[in-house]
């Protein structure tokens, strides 16, 4: 693609998510939230933090070796760290070290 | 003081956005473009997955009808997540604008699982978060970018960290909101997208099933 379309584009997908995110604060700007649009502001949060894990895992391979043990190892290692330390960064870090342990020890098998 | 608070709330995604923005930057100039157009990408667009998906679009020359309706579809749940943030938002006057502008998955996630602050720090606070993410962003595409026109590197697994970063926010989610219900939905509908749709729209897809779920769901607890 030349440079001027690429930056047609690029500016074009910047107009487009721009839209996207500013889409409700212009259409609920002055009115008081409904009680169902309350409901949604409390439950959609876990919903869709649960579904970008899920989302994470999108290229995982189930059922060829190893069955994404690898991934299911390490965020069990996520969840234990945090309910025991309480702890959110030394969570992340320890269940991205055995990630890429993991993965890299299988690489070079 | 605001800013070590917000800096310290956003360092799992400092260790989720410069890998991945290194990668993209990388990516891209490897693709054979010139490193300031990677720049540009993660300043303007600033979404992780659009900004890979484009770089196929250069290479594939995608019509500008294909780029914008798979961008809209790609982005549609931010609307989603502007939707729960309203009043949040409400009373951020000046920096409203910009706080709209750099909502990704990841502030997003980090602005909901913050209680909310005094009315006078929150505008500060989530300003910081935000502008922090994005520089780590634009930090990341940077070194990737610079580091595309002169070596080959391998940081392979080092993008758990977001997964973990999801895992953790998923976590305190349950706490704040004590009902299993969305996280139910959010298995049932995951899993069959996961199966069944493409991983392009899966999110998407999840996102309006789980939600219209939510929805007929209402009445009964």
């Amino acid at each position: 693609m030349s440079y001027s379309s690429v930056i047609v584009s690029i500016f074009l997908m910047a107009f487009i998510i721009l839209l996207t995110r500013i889409l409700p604060f212009l259409l609920f700007r002055k009115k008081e939230l409904p009680e169902v649009l309350s409901y949604l502001e409390r439950n959609i949060p876990p919903l869709i933090m649960l579904l970008l894990v899920l989302y994470c895992l999108k290229e995982v391979k189930w059922t060829s070796a190893p069955y994404g043990f690898i991934e299911f190892g390490a965020i069990a290692v996520v969840v234990i760290v945090y309910l025991w330390k309480n702890n959110a960064l030394l969570s992340i870090v320890s269940g991205t070290a055995v990630y890429m342990f993991l993965i890299n020890v299988l690489a070079s098998t | 003081m605001i800013f070590k608070a917000a800096f310290r709330k956003t360092i799992p995604v400092m260790f989720g956005y410069v890998p991945l923005g290194i990668a993209f930057g990388f990516l891209l100039t490897q693709a054979g473009y010139h490193w300031f157009f990677a720049i540009l990408m993660s300043v303007v667009i600033y979404s992780g997955a659009t900004q890979y998906l484009a770089i196929n679009f250069f290479i594939n020359h995608a019509a500008l009808v294909e780029i914008a309706v798979t961008t809209l579809l790609l982005n549609l749940r931010h609307s989603f997540f502007g939707l729960s943030l309203i009043r949040k938002f409400s009373g951020t006057s000046h920096v409203k604008p910009y706080l709209i502008f750099a909502l990704t998955d990841e502030t997003y996630a980090l602005i909901t699982a913050i209680d909310e602050p005094e009315q006078r720090s929150k505008t500060r606070y989530y300003f910081f978060i935000s502008l922090l993410n994005h520089l780590y962003w634009v930090t990341g595409t940077l070194i990737g970018a610079l580091l595309g026109q002169v070596f080959k590197t391998d940081l392979k697994g080092m993008e758990f960290a977001l997964t973990a970063l999801f895992v953790v926010l998923a976590i305190e989610q349950y706490r704040k909101i004590q009902s299993i219900k969305p996280f139910i939905i959010g298995a049932f509908v995951g899993i069959v997208c996961l199966v069944f749709i493409a991983p392009k729209y899966m999110l998407l897809a999840s996102i309006l099933s789980g939600t219209t779920i939510l929805l007929l769901l209402r009445n009964r607890n």
